[in-house]
């Protein structure tokens, strides 16, 4: 068999994050290469950098033997590489055959204006190519978001025409939004293509992977940790490679005595919000950190933001120490007492170019002021060099810009704007650590920890299976927007990480 | 019924208007007062066909009338006048667009390569054409002597003057350009999401600029028109083009975020403002309350077009 596609010690490290260490991968002519690894393990980054989004900061990629590089998606087309994107690179106002050759329009206008009936012609023998019978001048906003996929596909497969020899297809997660007959048709289509292509596919679900690779390649960490043929799988190996370096050290493990209270703090009863998450319940108590864990989409972080007012449409009940909760917005949460720390630190969670003291009193500062609306500096000056201490955050002052602080201060900061309440209950971190170095990650488990042992009930959704195994009270594990895991005691009696996974994909 | 409301909403609003303005008083649909309405409605429309490339494309143009008094000058001095001995004939024509072009590309390319907002780069050649405008206003008034221009909106045929067919031949040929050039697609697909065609090496620059040159060029073809009908050179002449215009855009649901709408929306929009303004003298309402009926009107209208998007649209600026 020959290599198609090669990638030779490619290392990317975004700021103080290292995503890619030193990864090689091959890829033969005509066959399914499956990738599976956690949440951040770099998936998605090698993905870019085979299609020419991302470029290494190291290493050679070659496309059947020779070096090359993809510096741009338009370079990594004409080496014959296509990604094929999860559905959000098609233009929805445009119709299905514009879409088709939008990134290539030679020979589609003449004296500038479009030559409809060729369009149709090029676009229809497109179409024709992955079976999807629909009209080329379709509106894409009409399709559904299957046939988007199969339309993204196509977009990628009319590189055919151009590209002379092999091709490589790319598949980011292409299953996340469909359904399972779509999942078989997309496979379909998959195997029709391999006799001319290779394909990379990644996917979050062990079982698909299984299904359509010839090869599993798992990521962790931002390493290759292990390839392996179809044929010699094993599933349980699977599972214990993806969890990598996320293993909690058992003999140092101090479990956390939990105080927590009779009376529920938030309950959750039934609660489906369409095509998100589906029938989800759950108790949450003052002093209990409960945790959710799942791969992205799972649905866990809508969880939160239902909670917290930002979702669209749901259904179901929510009560709030006993009394129903309809909260339309973030503003009401927060007037009632519910804090949310977002996954997003740098666009949700902090303001820029401002200072650590305004990020922290921008919430309730109000509730140290004078009364009238009148703030008092002084009163929440003070305040505010307490939670510094307190939480040991590094900054040469609270005047002190919180762009300029590292990635785990401007988290501890962010988190005290929701402490500086004197209402706060129920506190929800989303993601928490994400992005912070195993010392800031250490200080933060010690914050969270204590804010619970003082009666606060915490809902977290962790980003990593140590981080839920070590905090938490209660795990809950989500899968497709549904629980698929319920560990209750998780501090006397912790699950293993493979139990985890294996709930997970 | 309900999916219909959604998408021709603003034309049913103006097919109501008529029909209420028609019950209501017995002049409103006289056939001179159609004209009239057509007449007066124009001018704003062939601004609203520049603007509307732009919106789509989520840019914003606010140097209207500074444009449109700048090409109202410059043809007033170049053609046979009244106080300037300059006389190019109809060549003022072309210089006139040119100039409109000039300027539009011009804020085109400074928003794009100095990557300033478009509003302010527009707001800032609004001043500037004002006073380019005023530097080259002669001593007195110039009357325009050209009679090809003047008979532009003196000659009539079947009661419309020739201002009309010609802005009905621009919503042609820009309907064209909207639907079938390269151009038009991507400026609505840029106002949808511009970073997917920038990653599909589209040339997004270039037709923002153009863009931004093909209204400037609609502008100063105001000017001249607006010449025309006056028949001097003014530097106030564009006063009042740009609230009527952008409101039409809006009005018929080409919207300020972009990838919405398109030239027939906007020409709705025109009608329904040119017809409101002419039905309420018709019914005689007070003209002080007449401002604020149309500001009450468009508020509601946007409001009601857009109803069914207030989820999608999450951070209003």
């Amino acid at each position: 068999m020959t290599t198609a596609f090669s990638l030779e010690g490619i290392s990317k490290r975004f700021g103080e994050v290292t995503a890619l260490d030193n990864v090689s991968l091959e890829l033969n002519e005509g066959e399914v290469l499956g990738l599976i690894g956690q949440n951040g393990s770099g998936k998605s980054t090698i993905m870019k950098v085979m299609a020419g989004l991302h470029r290494p900061d190291t290493g050679i990629i070659r496309v059947g033997g020779k070096v090359v590089q993809l510096r741009s998606p338009l370079e990594a087309a004409q080496a014959g590489i296509g990604l094929v994107h999860q559905e959000q690179s098609l233009i929805t106002s445009l119709t299905v055959a514009e879409n088709l050759f939008l990134d290539k329009p030679a020979g589609s206008t003449s004296l500038g204006f479009y030559r409809w009936a060729n369009l149709r012609d090029r676009a229809k023998h497109q179409l024709d190519k992955v079976e999807l019978d629909i009209d080329p001048f379709t509106p894409v906003s009409e399709l559904s978001f299957g046939q988007r996929q199969i339309v993204e596909l196509a977009k990628v497969l009319s590189l055919e025409e151009l590209v002379h020899g092999h091709m490589v297809i790319l598949f980011d997660e292409p299953t996340a939004v469909l359904n399972p007959p779509e999942i078989q048709a997309l496979f379909g289509q998959i195997r029709r293509i391999k006799h001319r292509s290779s394909v990379v596919f990644v996917s979050h679900r062990m079982d698909e992977i299984l299904e359509i690779s010839d090869r599993v390649y798992v990521m962790s960490d931002g390493r290759n940790v292990a390839t392996r043929d179809k044929e010699h799988v094993n599933v349980d190996e699977l599972y214990e490679l993806m969890v990598g370096k996320q293993r909690v050290n058992r003999t140092d493990r101090k479990p956390r005595e939990a105080h927590i209270g009779a009376e529920p703090a938030l309950t959750l009863k039934n609660v489906t919000v369409p095509g998100e998450i589906d029938d989800i319940s759950l108790t949450l108590a003052p002093g209990e950190i409960l945790g959710l864990i799942g791969v992205q989409g799972s649905g866990a972080e809508t969880i939160l933001r239902t909670i917290f007012g930002i979702a669209d449409e749901w259904q179901g009940k929510i009560e709030y120490f006993g009394a129903p909760l309809t909260i339309d917005s973030p503003a009401e949460a927060v007037a009632k007492g519910i804090g949310y720390l977002p996954a997003e630190r740098k666009t949700e969670g902090m303001i820029r170019n401002t200072s650590v003291s305004e990020n922290v009193a921008i919430t309730y500062g109000w509730q140290h002021g004078r009364g009238a609306g009148l703030i008092s500096r002084g009163k929440e000056r003070g305040m505010i060099e307490g939670w510094v201490r307190k939480l040991a955050i590094k900054t040469p002052s609270i005047g002190h810009r919180i762009d300029n602080l590292s990635g785990g201060n401007q988290q501890k900061v962010v988190l005290s704007k929701w402490l500086f309440g004197k209402t706060l209950k129920v506190l929800m971190l989303d993601h928490p650590t994400r992005g912070l170095d195993p010392g800031a990650r250490g200080d933060l488990f010690a914050v969270i920890r204590e804010l619970a042992d003082q009666g606060l009930a915490i809902l977290l959704v962790g980003d990593t299976l140590d981080e839920v195994l070590t905090l938490s009270d209660e795990i809950i594990v989500m899968k497709d927007g549904r629980v698929s895991a319920r560990i209750t005691d998780v501090q006397a009696a912790p699950p293993s990480e493979e139990e985890l996974v294996k709930a997970m994909v | 019924m309900s999916k219909l409301i959604k998408s021709q909403g603003p034309l049913l609003a103006l097919i109501g208007l008529v029909i209420l303005f028609s019950v209501f008083t017995d002049s409103f649909a006289s056939p001179s007062n159609l004209a009239a309405v057509l007449e007066a409605a124009a001018i704003p429309a062939i601004v609203a066909i520049g603007l509307t490339f732009i919106l789509m494309q989520a840019s914003i143009d606010l140097s209207v009338e500074g444009v449109a008094s700048l090409a109202n000058i410059v043809l007033s001095i170049t053609v046979a006048n009244s106080v300037t001995s300059t006389d190019i004939g109809l060549w003022a024509v072309p210089l006139v667009l040119c100039v409109g072009l000039v300027v539009g590309a011009t804020s085109g390319a400074v928003s794009i390569y100095v990557r300033m907002p478009s509003l302010i780069v527009t707001l800032g050649m609004w001043l500037t054409t004002v006073g380019l405008a005023a530097l080259l206003y002669p001593d007195r008034l110039p009357q325009i002597l050209e009679t090809r221009i003047t008979s532009l909106a003196i000659d009539k045929q079947w009661g419309l003057s020739w201002i009309v067919y010609l802005t009905f031949l621009l919503i042609i040929a820009a309907t064209l350009v909207e639907k079938h050039t390269r151009f038009g697609r991507m400026s609505r697909a840029i106002g949808e999401n511009e970073p997917v065609l920038r990653m599909s090496g589209i040339k997004v620059n270039h037709h923002k600029i153009a863009a931004f040159a093909l209204a400037g060029g609609c502008y100063a073809l105001a000017g001249i028109l607006l010449g025309a009908r006056i028949g001097v050179g003014n530097t106030q002449s564009g006063v009042g083009l740009l609230f009527p215009s952008i409101a039409a855009c809006v009005l018929g649901g080409t919207l300020l975020s972009g990838g919405r709408g398109g030239i027939r929306q906007s020409m709705i929009g025109v009608l329904i403002l040119v017809s409101l303004r002419n039905g309420l003298i018709q019914i005689g309402a007070d003209p002080l309350l007449q401002s604020a009926l149309e500001g009450a009107v468009i508020i509601v209208a946007v409001a009601g077009s857009t109803w069914h998007l207030r989820r999608k649209i999450r951070v209003i600026k």
